[in-house]
């Protein structure tokens, strides 16, 4: 598994627990706040470059929320 | 016998608070209600002689020794069965007393030979017949044949002759460890102790804890070490560095010499009691592979260079700035040890984080108890245990998830068992039949055999009947929890999907088995959850503490004396590393690294700006190291090439890096990738503190010298100072200062005050200044607990035609995880090899007898092991120790982690199993490779011939 599958693997992960959060909004900012309080930088570079091309294998809930991280994270712009 | 520096005062102390004022010879003597006249005399200074009487042990009133006057009583009571009583008036001397004990020492001098009496080691029977005056027996001796000396244990010896069948050792046995191993076989002089069914001591059920040993008071069961070098002349109080009970000890020493450990009766965490590795298994320390210089090599293929402590720190400090220079700042981190000391640990934070300007540090918590931060500070908002271990004893029912604490905390399982003994309830939820399911007079009422990784659909199933059935502990949810948090957590388990009916298929658990656990679990009094790696190492690891702490809220079991939610901690020092800013995310005290004001205090104090981002945790450093973004490693006392998973995915990421420099004891599976080799320092040859799983602050305190010239944390601070980032500790004491300075929890704390009351349960702070022994009290860390969301999500790792078998992990007693410290010990005596368990259908189905040769294949990678076959299993799950490299248990495990922590997923792997007749090529490879870099170092040792044991 390389670099970049683990990440998307590690987010789908994030996203799998917040999948059960009834209120989708409560979701989407569940998994962008986790990925910004214990994400790397580059790790969140890498997912935002990821995502932006196209995000291949993100689930749709993490990828709402990646959308939703870029706004405000500096990693997003780096 | 007893420590040198400890007097017996016969009996238990009483908790009374009632106190009951008598006279003893005269004196003037006030004590609490239920104490015995024979401790009252002893707390006032008057020796009443004894035998069978020890303060680790209910009185038992046979040798007669201790017998007394008392006004107004028939005859001479024994006076360790005798309570005191207001008003008593009791003489403990006489002539007709006196008389009487002389009588009776004869009597067992009868049966004892002369030469017993002469050993120069001051035991209690010695001290009594010198106190007595009974050097004659008149009634001959016995002519009967002693039974042979049984010398089969490596740390003690039972000499059936000096026995006089006291029983201390039974009754220690019984009641302090709960084993039950030894008994008294025979009548009149034909009496003696046996072990197991009359077997040597290592063929027996004996598990070596040595609490016999210590009890006794003849010197028939006594430690070799005392036998071979003979009495220690001094003796220093610190704490046990293996796992997370964190024993107190006494250090007996003859100068420099370690002579043995005895388990401290003052000590607050273990009360007097040991297991087999903190008494016995020491002899690491002195073992002739530690490394005790400093060693370099510029490729991991070169043979070692012994050098000095400057050229070696110096060296490390270029090749940092050299990789920073051409790859970043953020290319190089460390990682401190769950083994070494909080000051230690903190040191090497603050090495990461002030001189390498980077939060790329972690810690071996990662691939443990990660989970347990996250969970109780997102529900209760603190990341520890909510107990001290004695609430035990005050719980009705008992609930154990995904731990084995008889072997993995064996001073702590030998409570909980003396409280299920006196009638607590006790539930388990294992995929195991672990010992606690049925011991000695243990039996659990109910055994929930879940499927492994199925942990959160079985706590969600329990709470759907807490909720369902009425059973939720309305008034305390209304006053102590979150009202909006609570209302969608019931939603959720009442749903249909969380019955115990709907989740059968899923975790194997019978239904009605999970509401019965249930009822009891709600509505049996004091319930107490613990729980151990089993939860934690999965991919819903975090989740699963979650719902841990759900359903201790729900149901009211928080913030009192004989409730709470407890993990068990691993190492020694996991809870102190973690509170300690160990982790990539956060400064000690768990405060955020985004924290502009947290960030902005450390700032001021450390003179140095911070970085506000979390920077890798140490699976992410592998990936970036594969990567080519990380190239500097600091590893304090951590072999992350045994103990983190899939194996060969972390030996990649070590070779990727430039710069590993690893400060160790041994030359670790980690040590064979690095370039800079530091001595480390044992638990003995340095000043500082361990936490426990209790949030117990413990001393650690210096017996000896630190054998590679240096304690782990001057060597921080010497790569430090050589980084260009001055620290100037004297004493690791200054280090405290500093973490109390700084951290609200520690704020009370210091060696000082630590000394004066023994240990510290944080919080400690203007609020709780002798430490916090029970959290939660009147309201949760937090302020209101939080419910969290806890559906069970299935992990990716699944059983295909191709991989039908489980695969889970655990320890066992005599070993500790990666092994590098017992495995140079005699403990290999009880486990020499990791094998690997296997349920007798999976075994016959697959052709595999007992002892077979078995490779066991993940899509991660394939080892081979000895197969064991046990009923312990279910059908389709299969266990293996990890302590032993060679077995390559890591080798199978894969990358998956909680989603949460990046905790490893050790506990699941899809496996398959087969008879084979060689090793894996792994093992193949990793013996070259061993035995290259084991060749590697011989060559630094014949080169300097200066590493000959010390």
């Amino acid at each position: 598994m390389s670099g970049l599958d683990q990440l998307v693997k590690m987010a789908n992960d994030i996203g799998a627990y917040f999948r059960a959060e009834p209120d989708h909004r409560a979701a989407v900012t569940g998994i962008a706040t986790h990925i910004r309080r214990f994400w790397e930088p580059r790790m969140r570079r890498r997912i935002h470059a990821h995502a932006a091309a196209g995000g291949d294998g993100l689930d749709a809930l993490v990828r709402e929320a990646i959308a939703e991280l870029a706004r405000e994270d500096p990693a997003a712009r780096a | 016998m007893l420590s040198i520096a400890e007097t017996d005062l016969g009996t238990p102390k009483s908790t009374s608070t009632d106190l009951v004022a008598l006279t003893i010879d005269g004196v003037d003597v006030r004590v609490p209600a239920g104490t015995s006249v024979l401790r009252a005399a002893a707390e006032a200074g008057i020796e009443i002689p004894k035998l069978c009487a020890t303060e680790l042990l209910d009185a038992f009133g046979s040798c007669r020794l201790c017998l007394v006057e008392i006004e107004g009583m028939k005859g001479f009571p024994a006076s360790c069965t005798t309570p005191v009583a207001a008003g008593m008036k009791v003489t403990t001397g006489g002539v007709q007393v006196e008389r009487l004990r002389r009588g009776v020492m004869e009597l067992y001098l009868s049966d004892h030979p002369p030469d017993a009496l002469a050993g120069g080691f001051g035991t209690e029977m010695q001290r009594m017949v010198e106190r007595i005056g009974a050097d004659v027996a008149r009634y001959g001796a016995c002519e009967a044949e002693p039974r042979p000396v049984d010398a089969s244990n490596p740390y003690f010896r039972f000499d059936p002759a000096q026995c006089i069948v006291c029983s201390r050792c039974v009754r220690a046995c019984d009641d302090q460890q709960g084993t039950f191993a030894l008994t008294v076989q025979g009548r009149g002089y034909a009496s003696a102790i046996v072990a197991g069914q009359d077997e040597p001591f290592m063929d027996s059920d004996c598990v070596s804890c040595g609490a016999c040993v210590q009890a006794c008071p003849t010197g028939a069961l006594m430690e070799k070490s005392l036998l071979e070098h003979g009495q220690a002349t001094r003796s220093v109080v610190t704490t046990c560095a293996y796992c997370g009970v964190g024993c107190s000890f006494r250090a007996e020493l003859q100068g420099e010499r370690l002579v043995r450990m005895v388990p401290n009766k003052d000590g607050q965490a273990n009360h007097g009691h040991s297991c087999v590795k903190g008494r016995f298994a020491t002899g690491y320390v002195t073992h002739r592979e530690r490394i005790l210089e400093p060693m370099l090599r510029a490729r991991i293929s070169d043979p070692w260079r012994k050098v000095g402590w400057d050229e070696a720190i110096a060296h490390v400090a270029a090749e940092f700035r050299r990789i920073q220079a051409k790859y970043g700042r953020d290319s190089i981190g460390g990682i401190t040890s769950s083994r070494c000391t909080n000051e230690e640990t903190y040191l090497v934070q603050k090495l990461v984080r002030a001189a390498f300007g980077s939060n790329n540090v972690d810690t071996c918590a990662r691939v443990c108890h990660s989970p347990t931060g996250y969970g109780l500070k997102s529900t209760l908002g603190e990341s520890a245990g909510t107990q001290d271990f004695d609430s035990v004893m005050h719980a009705d029912v008992i609930f154990v998830i995904g731990a084995n604490p008889t072997d993995a905390h064996p001073v702590f399982a030998s409570q909980l068992k003396r409280r299920l003994r006196r009638g607590a309830r006790l539930i388990v939820a294992d995929p195991r039949r672990i010992e606690l399911v049925r011991a000695p007079h243990v039996r659990a009422d109910h055994h929930l055999q879940l499927r492994p990784g199925t942990n959160v659909a079985l706590l969600d199933a329990l709470a759907h009947v807490v909720v369902v059935e009425g059973l939720v502990d309305e008034a305390f949810v209304r006053e102590r929890c979150e009202a909006d948090s609570f209302a969608r957590w019931r939603a959720f388990v009442a749903a249909p999907a969380n019955s115990p009916e709907a989740l059968e298929a899923v975790t194997g658990v019978p239904a009605a088995e999970v509401r019965a656990a249930a009822r009891l679990y709600a509505t049996g009094g004091n319930a107490a959850i613990y729980y151990g790696l089993g939860v934690t190492e999965h991919s819903q690891g975090s989740t699963a503490v979650m719902a841990i702490a759900n359903l201790a809220m729900a149901t009211g079991n928080l913030g009192r004396v004989g409730v709470g939610v407890n993990p068990l901690r691993g190492q020694n020092n996991v809870q102190g590393s973690c509170d300690m800013g160990s982790f990539p995310h956060e400064f000690p005290g768990y405060r955020h690294v985004a924290d502009d004001a947290v960030r902005a205090t450390f700032e001021r104090a450390w003179g140095v700006p911070l970085q506000a981002e979390p920077g890798l945790r140490i699976p992410n450093m592998f990936e970036a190291a594969l990567d080519g973004e990380f190239k500097g490693l600091y590893i304090q006392g951590e072999d992350i090439a045994q103990s983190d998973p899939n194996t060969q995915h972390v030996t990649a990421a070590l070779a990727a890096m430039e710069c590993v420099v690893v400060q160790d004891l041994f030359l670790n599976e980690t040590a064979k990738f690095a370039h800079v080799f530091l001595p480390g320092s044992t638990f003995l040859e340095k000043d500082g503190t361990f936490t426990n799983a209790e949030r117990r602050v413990s001393r650690v305190r210096k017996v000896m010298e630190p054998r590679g010239g240096h304690a782990d944390w001057e060597v921080t601070q010497l790569l430090s100072n050589a980084l260009g980032y001055p620290m100037r500790y004297a004493h690791p004491s200054e280090i405290m200062d500093e973490i109390a300075r700084l951290t609200p929890t520690f704020a009370g704390i210091s060696f000082a005050r630590i000394d004066a009351l023994g240990s510290i349960q944080w919080p400690c702070n203007d609020e709780h200044p002798a430490g916090t022994p029970t959290m939660h009290v009147d309201a949760f860390v937090r302020g209101k607990g939080r419910f969290m969301l806890t559906e069970y999500v299935p992990t990716s790792e699944k059983v295909t035609a191709k991989h039908p078998l489980i695969l889970t992990t655990g320890r066992i007693l005599s070993q500790y995880n990666v092994g590098a410290q017992t495995r140079r010990t005699d403990n290999n005596r009880w486990h020499a090899e990791d094998r690997l368990e296997i349920h007798p259908h999976d075994a016959e189905q697959r052709g595999i007898s007992d002892g077979d040769w078995v490779g066991i294949a993940s899509r991660a990678g394939e080892t081979v092991l000895r197969a064991r076959l046990s009923d312990r299993m279910q059908p389709g799950v299969v266990y293996t120790t990890f302590h032993f490299p060679g077995s390559g248990a890591n080798v199978i495990t894969t990358e998956n982690s909680d989603w949460a922590t990046n905790c490893p997923e050790y506990k699941v792997t899809a496996v398959e199993v087969t008879r084979v007749s060689q090793p894996s090529g792994w093992q193949r490879r990793f013996r070259a490779a061993d035995e290259r870099q084991r060749a590697l170092l011989q060559q630094a040792r014949a080169a300097s011939a200066i590493d000959e044991p010390r």
